[in-house]
């Protein structure tokens, strides 16, 4: 059987199933639709909150990020899987008692203003948005190399796909969906992984062969002392040293993990249980699920790049394995050769003396049209030639993106084509989860509490879930324009800057809300307001108006900004206090009593 | 009267656990995968083969987590049952 055809295979049972679940557990009423009617066990609320946490960015690119940055990259698996201690120990279980629906309905109530309701549903708005474009695009992506179709039509089918059954479904179906996700993600991750250790380090657990020995070709060396060996002679940083600076490294890292505790398509995951307890170990069983994954990706990150050099650096072209033409045909590997010996050479920014290692002037490859000259699309050894000017200032000749690192690795380890399939299928289960989970997100936004909470408050229980349906077709519209249009050229820093939002404008005000009897809602808007304004305004500047590093504040990239937005809101939020009064009585008997963990399935819904 | 002085002996006790797990969660992640870093990759043992602040940072972290959120469930638990707290199972 062809690899197409088993990829068809692979991805059409999956699929399968995912709309037999949707269909058969499809919601009922808003309660249903927003919240699964809070009665999902807490194992299988694990299972489908990590799908829905784990998306296409992580699935395809982190193994490749670890690839490439190695030690920085710490700052991706400690941000993203420490968040989850924040947001269990500090939010969701108090916010499981309050007992709403959704993020902004806490922040309506807890400050008793329709203005701090409207700014918390735009922040959610932008929050779901800027994440989502990166799932279609990730979609996009699989689906353009499954079916030979370019990225658009790619990213169309797939909000087709998520449309139709989040949009049916509500939370019940996504749930049970994702639980099914879940297992292929997990299996298409770790497989391939399994294989790769017990080629490079004897070893058949990925994270043991990782602190083991490289054991190829009869050697018997540290894994580890072999990799910053290969690293360093090549003219790359060391494996295991960063190039970040702790400042950021630090900002970062913070930015993710509160950024994390304060997502709202994260939060509302934990609506779904039936107690606070189970939210405890609900949240406990999400974090197994993920480190499942982010424990191996290190691992797939650290054995690719050595494998992926081994195999191609100084081969002649003509020699290199088939799988490199076959990524090269799709155009996520690029061999420029700038000396004209036909061997593929791969140097970092030390073998240059102008620092530099970029293979071609400009961020992504451009490719000569189909119809060019034969001369213009195919050099010498019958490589693919770029439209784009070679960067001779260095002697690097190999260009791949971050993404190949997981999707070559079946290829690079010699597995047979069926693991290729598997791997397309959690790839897509990846992207789809995510993406449902966060179009829930904004339609509840937008019909609970935009149309029902502040601008038509007699809407019935049947209309609101129509306007929410409503919502996420408009939604998901707007996040396909810019899945084709993607206003960054990385998926993973397309999502970076969702977290930055989250950490600066949800995050303090959530936590203030929880822990701060005495907080009014003139400290809690100015303080949102302040963090969000200036994390945007940051990021839009340095990545969209030229600012420059030197400008940078601290030589904080706008990753980690968000950690400065973060506490400018702590700290405008208590400054302005003093002139807003003291908030009402039942507001601070709410605060109270949403630390006491019993009598949560007795809150009410609207 | 007893009611609201159970309350609060009960988030005092609640309080000093986040500390306590929120301060184990900051010396795994930013201590020995950032700010000490360095340091612990020259001095300390390696773990298996790899340096420890790295190895931290990249695998030992994840694990802290994960013992982080079991010790709060068990705590949290604990402390439910002892003042009284404890959830009837889908009674209501």
């Amino acid at each position: 059987m062809s690899q197409s055809m088993l990829n068809f295979l692979f991805i059409g049972i999956s699929f399968a199933v995912y709309i037999v679940i949707a269909v058969r557990s499809r919601a009922g009423s808003t309660k249903e639709y927003y919240t699964a009617g809070g009665g999902v066990s807490s194992f299988a609320n694990g299972m489908a909150t990590a799908a829905d946490w784990m998306s296409a960015a992580t699935f395809i690119s982190m193994a490749g990020a670890v690839a490439m940055s190695g030690y920085d990259a710490s700052r991706f698996l400690m941000g993203w899987t420490g968040g989850f201690v924040l947001l269990t120990i500090l939010m969701v279980p108090f916010l499981r008692k309050f007992g709403k629906a959704t993020v902004p309905d806490f922040i309506g109530d807890r400050y008793y203003s329709k203005w701090a309701r409207g700014v918390a549903v735009i922040c959610a708005i932008f929050i779901c948005m800027t994440y989502i474009m990166g799932q279609m695009r990730g979609v996009g992506v699989v689906f353009s190399q499954l079916f030979g179709i370019g990225i658009p039509a790619g990213v169309v089918v797939g909000a087709a796909i998520v449309f139709f059954y989040a949009g049916i479904g509500g939370m019940k179906g996504i749930t049970y969906t994702q639980v099914a996700q879940y297992c292929v993600m997990a299996f298409a991750y770790t497989i391939p992984a399994v294989f790769i250790a017990i080629m490079i380090t004897n070893q058949p657990v990925p994270q043991l062969g990782l602190i083991g020995n490289y054991s190829l070709n009869g050697e018997s060396v540290p894994f580890f002392e072999k990799l910053n060996r290969i690293n360093v002679e090549l003219g790359f940083q060391e494996y295991t040293t960063g190039k970040l600076s702790m400042v950021n490294m630090f900002c970062i890292t913070a930015a993710l993990m509160c950024g994390t505790a304060g997502l709202p398509h994260v939060i509302v995951r934990f609506f779904t249980v039936k107690s606070v307890q189970a939210v405890r170990s609900s949240a406990c069983w999400t974090l197994v699920f993920i480190a499942v994954i982010y424990l191996t990706a290190p691992a797939i990150g650290a054995f690719a790049r050595l494998n992926l050099i081994e195999e191609l650096h100084a081969t002649p072209y003509v020699e290199a394995p088939a799988w490199f033409r076959e990524f090269e045909a799709t155009g996520q590997m690029v061999w420029v050769d700038k000396n004209g010996d036909g061997t593929i050479q791969y140097f970092g920014p030390a073998k240059s003396a102008a620092g530099t290692s970029s293979v071609f002037q400009g961020e992504q490859p451009i490719f000569p049209a189909y119809d060019a000259p034969e001369n213009q699309r195919l050099g010498t050894h019958g490589e693919r030639l770029l439209a784009n000017k070679p960067d001779l200032s260095n002697p690097n000749e190999l260009w791949f993106g971050n993404d190949i690192m997981v999707m070559a690795n079946p290829s690079m380890a010699g597995l047979p084509i069926w693991v290729v399939s598997l791997l397309m299928a959690g790839c897509i289960a990846a992207a789809l989860s995510t993406a449902a989970g966060l179009l829930l997100v904004l339609s509840t936004s937008i019909s609970h509490d935009l149309m029902k909470k502040i601008v038509k408050p007699e809407l019935s229980d049947r209309e609101e879930v129509n306007y929410a349906r409503g919502a996420s077709f408009v939604a998901l519209a707007v996040a396909t324009y810019f899945g084709i249009n993607p206003p960054s050229a990385f998926i993973a820093q397309t999502v970076a800057f969702a977290f930055g939002l989250a950490a600066s404008s949800f995050f303090p005000t959530l936590l203030i809300g929880i822990f701060s009897k005495r907080m009014n809602k003139l400290g809690a808007i100015s303080g949102m307001l302040a963090g969000m304004i200036f994390t945007s305004s940051y990021i839009v500047y340095f990545q969209f108006l030229g600012g420059t590093k030197e400008q940078l504040l601290f030589g904080i990239s706008t990753e980690g900004i968000g950690f400065v937005g973060m506490l400018l809101n702590f700290a405008v939020a208590f400054l302005v206090r003093p002139f807003g009064g003291e908030p009402p009585k039942e507001v601070q008997e709410m605060v109270e009593r949403i630390h006491i963990p019993s009598g949560a399935s007795e809150a009410s819904h609207h | 009267m007893t009611k609201s002085v159970d309350h609060r002996a009960y988030s005092r006790a609640c309080l000093r656990i986040l500390a306590v797990l929120l301060g184990i969660w900051f010396f795994v992640s930013f201590g020995c995968g950032i700010l000490f870093r360095e340091w612990m990759d020259e001095h300390l043992p390696p773990v298996g083969t790899a340096p420890f602040g790295f190895w931290m940072a990249q695998q030992g972290a994840i694990i802290c987590f994960i013992l982080i959120l079991i010790a709060y469930a068990v705590l949290m638990k604990r402390l439910d049952a002892k003042f009284g707290y404890t959830e009837r199972e889908e009674g209501q």
